[in-house]
């Protein structure tokens, strides 16, 4: 080999900071960190500048003041003589009440309209396809509308459910629909529901447990115990013998016609539910092609392969193709359903007093703090959406290929 | 044959081919193999059947039933009741209303309308200027105008009175067309770039020359620092570009008063307005509503993001830390929040961070968010095209010895991009949706307009029929897209395999 004299060690010279790419990187990010420091420095002091011409200042002690307002739907106890936090607070949980029941009824639906897509029979695909083209192709805040005007227009008033009124109550007269909302019975806890519950939950358990002892099972010996058979009469039979036992603890208050409007039994509001609806129903739209496109992507050699293994088609559907398809399904699944949480902010719409409406709306409109109120908004919302965007990452990671 | 005395019988000619048995052909066997193969299937076939037609009979007889001349909803209950019909559509608020659905409250071009179509009135009030010039009586012209519009069909207004905003959703397709179709020539793209400057003097007015010098600006920028490059490198153009654009555009730190010299443009334009006065009658955007506005903020938006998309998604995948977790940051704050939320921002908020004493108008507030919002999901998509790229790519443009920027323009984004259109696609359908949400911040757009149309004393308590136009619109456009993105999916698919 032959010998390499290295060229002389030259000192450091200032052009390297543009011409060596060993320098030169540092210096772009110094520059780019000193304009970002300057703008952001700049957009400080106009906001100094402004609060100042306005006579504010810049504090959060707003939020221990009494809010002064009402909330018409409150899932802990709200008066107006409460403060502007607690507020807040009611309103944040209507928004995590109406994003957690919109992700359920929305993958409920967006799965049997994916699944029932991938269907041969030309009719029921066709009525899926247009069902998928019409929900993804309109704005949500369309539905949203038509949705709230069918449930306060089209639906029957209360005084409408007396006799020969013309409306009447479904579900063995437990619910009624009307324009002034659904009113559903209201459970009532007597003495020793506590016990009912206890025993629910341990069964819940109990399946928990027994689906791990047959895997186990499974994988040690090769037999194979009915878990679904199993686990269904451990979700009902307990629950229901201690229901018994204990005298029926837990009895239903059904609402009923009094005066102008119903009383008993809960009121679930036309706003909640329109909401509720339209959310599930436009996201799930998303989630059906999620779901279809999830199923395709599992070539059929893999079904082909099973069956030449002998495994049965219910097994070969659960331990085959389902894991694979969920690796596809489930990270865009996830990212709608922060969608749906994002959109619920539309509440604003129905007049739904969710964290926008109370934290973003009447408490600013009365305290006039538009700058503190609105960075407690959004930081809200982004807390939400990186949780929910870090246990993506964590279910990711963790049915990623393993590679080499 | 060997044979032939010994058989009784051999066929000697082909059996002529018979159609398959009833059944196992055609519409039957389709509809056996498709809608009837199996109990379960039949049941379901029978079903679906059954919902279809139980939603048509609910819905088509309130269709086509509709009353569509009528001037109120009383009178098309009226109609509705002389008919003997239980329930009918009252289609008369969209027949009466759509130009409001599609415009808003943009004015309409008086002048031409009148002297097209209503030339005897208009004589008769004293000619074009008496009635539309300078000095003319405000009342007398309102009066006027409306006569006027009460006898044109809505179907001349529509073309002629808005022949601006028209001209220029035209133009639009035209500029668009070149970039959507590959097969188009590519000359039309120098159109494409010029269209944004057209399409601004078309729908604000204005002076002509304004968007035309803007135009002139950014072209001489350029321009210069290409030749600077020539002769002192990137960096040395890059400055020249930037140095000349200060100087045309903005006060450089407020040194010389807005009476000097600088910037240029002020001048150039006033120059120009004084030579050859050219324009079109001002229209501020505060006027401007309806679908036109669901056009303007969407196209505004996605044209301006696509670039900072470009680059934050560069910025995200960059190996300088500083860089990319600014970019990072940025992302993912936009991502967080709901775009209603930063609509808030614009409307309330931004007159803090900015200097004492400025304010601009509500419109391009609106766009600024909805770009920044945009761009950050273009960036996103933009990341996955760039990480679907083989790193066989990234390394051949490397051992090329090409620098950053050459190896990113001639070797990855073109391909990645390539690779993202679907996505791009599909974030401008989710863009034009939300520009739905500007309601909220005071601006007319079609779902608010429908509430101003039923706050009127005629049109009180009509719902469907305003949503379901408004739906079908969107619908429209939207349905569109997705058919372009999936075509276009299926174009890149087959040069990829």
């Amino acid at each position: 080999m032959a010998e390499v004299t290295l060229p002389p060690r030259e000192g450091f010279r200032l052009s390297q900071l543009l011409y060596d790419a060993r320098y030169r990187s540092l210096t772009i990010q110094v520059v780019a960190a000193m304009m970002l420091m300057l703008s952001l420095a700049w957009l400080v002091d106009n906001t100094v500048q402004n609060l100042a011409a306005l006579g504010k200042d810049f504090s959060f002690a707003f939020l221990w003041s009494t809010a002064g307002y009402d909330i018409n739907q409150q899932i802990i106890p709200f008066t107006s003589q409460d403060t502007h936090a607690r507020a807040a607070l009611v309103g944040i949980l209507n928004t995590l009440l109406v994003a957690f029941m919109g992700c359920i009824l929305a993958t409920v639906i967006g799965v049997l309209a994916g699944v029932l897509r991938l269907s041969k029979n030309f009719v029921v695909s066709g009525i899926m396809t247009f069902y998928v083209e019409a929900m993804r192709n309109t704005p949500l805040l369309i539905w949203i509308l038509i949705v709230f005007a069918v449930m306060t227009e089209a639906t029957p008033q209360p005084r409408d459910f007396r006799e020969g009124g013309g409306a009447s109550m479904i579900l063995w007269d437990s619910v009624a629909i009307s324009n002034r909302g659904v009113f559903v019975p209201k459970p009532l806890w007597g003495e020793g529901s506590g016990v009912v519950i206890a025993v629910f939950l341990l069964s819940l358990a109990a399946i928990f447990v027994l689906r791990r002892f047959a895997r186990k099972r499974q994988e040690q010996t090769g037999q194979q115990l009915p878990v679904f058979r199993l686990s269904l009469a451990l979700f009902f039979v307990p629950a229901l013998l201690a229901f018994f036992v204990m005298g029926r603890p837990i009895t239903l208050e059904l609402p009923e016609l009094g005066g102008f409007n119903f009383v008993g039994g809960i009121q679930v509001r036309n706003s909640l539910i329109a909401l509720w609806l339209a959310l599930s129903l436009y996201t799930s739209a998303f989630i059906a092609e999620i779901v279809r496109s999830g199923i395709l992507a599992v070539s059929r050699g893999q079904t082909e392969a099973a069956f030449a293994l002998g495994i049965q088609p219910n097994r070969t559907m659960q331990l085959v193709i389902l894991p694979q398809a969920l690796r596809v399904i489930i990270p865009p699944l996830i990212s709608q359903f922060l969608n749906l949480t994002k959109n619920s902010s539309l509440a604003l719409a129905v007049g739904y007093m969710d964290v926008r409406s109370t934290l973003g709306g009447i408490t600013i409109n009365q305290t006039g703090r538009e700058i503190e109120g609105i960075l407690l908004l959004g930081t809200f919302y982004l807390i939400v959406s990186l949780v929910i965007s870090s246990l993506m990452n964590l279910y990711n990671s963790s049915v990623k290929l393993k590679e080499r | 044959m060997t044979n032939q005395s010994s058989v009784a019988f051999v066929r000697r000619d082909i059996i002529p081919p018979a159609p398959p048995p009833p059944g196992q052909a055609g519409v039957l066997k389709w509809m056996r193999e498709n809608l009837f193969s199996s109990v379960t299937n039949t049941l379901l076939t029978i079903l679906s059947i059954y919902f279809i037609w139980s939603i048509l009979a609910a819905i088509m007889p309130w269709t086509l039933n509709g009353v569509w001349v009528a001037g109120s909803l009383t009178e098309c209950r009226e109609i509705r009741d002389a008919r003997g019909l239980e329930s009918a559509a009252c289609w008369a608020v969209i027949n009466e209303r759509w130009l409001q659905l599609l415009f808003g409250f943009y004015p309409t071009d008086d002048r031409l309308l009148s002297s097209l179509f209503y030339a005897e009135p208009l004589a008769a009030a004293g000619g074009l200027e008496a009635v539309f010039g300078a000095g003319s009586n405000a009342t007398a012209r309102i009066e006027f105008v409306n006569a006027m519009k009460a006898d044109l069909s809505n179907l001349t207004i529509f073309f002629f009175g808005y022949w601006r905003p028209l001209l220029a959703v035209a133009l639009l397709v035209v500029a668009v067309a070149p970039i959507l179709y590959a097969s188009l020539p590519r000359r039309l793209l120098l159109f494409s770039l010029a269209y944004p400057f057209i399409g601004v003097f078309l729908f604000w007015g204005g002076s002509f020359w304004g968007p035309m010098t803007v135009a002139l600006g950014l072209v001489a920028a350029l321009y210069l620092g290409r030749v600077v490059a020539g002769g002192y490198g990137l960096l040395g153009g890059g400055l020249a570009a930037v140095l000349a654009f200060i100087l045309f555009f903005l006060n450089p730190l407020g040194v010389v008063g807005h009476t000097g010299l600088f910037p240029l443009f002020p001048h150039v334009k006033g120059v120009l307005d004084s030579v050859m006065p050219l324009g079109l009658p001002a229209i501020p955007s505060d006027q401007f509503g309806g679908f036109m506005l669901a056009i303007i903020i969407g196209t505004a938006g996605i044209v301006l993001s696509l670039p900072i998309g470009i680059l934050l998604a560069l910025g995200r995948q960059s190996t300088m830390p500083f860089i990319r977790w600014v970019c990072v940051t940025f992302i993912e704050v936009i991502r967080g929040v709901p775009l209603i939320v930063w609509l808030f921002v614009a409307s309330t908020l931004l007159k803090y961070f900015l200097p004492p004493g400025s304010s601009f108008d509500a419109l391009l507030r609106v766009i600024i968010l909805v770009t920044l919002f945009a761009s950050a999901y273009i960036a996103e998509v933009v990341r996955g095209g760039l990480a679907a790229l083989p790193k066989g790519q990234y390394e051949a443009a490397d051992s090329l010895g090409l620098d950053y920027w050459k190896s990113m323009q001639l070797i990855v984004l073109p391909q990645a991009l390539k690779i993202s259109i679907p996505g791009i696609v599909n974030t401008f359908i989710g863009l034009f949706k939300d520009t739905t949400l500007v309601v909220f911040v005071g601006l007319r757009d079609p779902l608010g307009l429908t509430n101003a149309i039923r706050a009127t004393g005629e049109w009180n308590g009509i719902y469907w029929e305003l949503y379901i136009f408004v739906a079908l619109l969107f619908f429209t456009f939207c349905f569109f897209m997705s058919r372009y993105s999936m075509y276009l999916e299926r174009k890149l698919q087959t040069d990829r395999r």
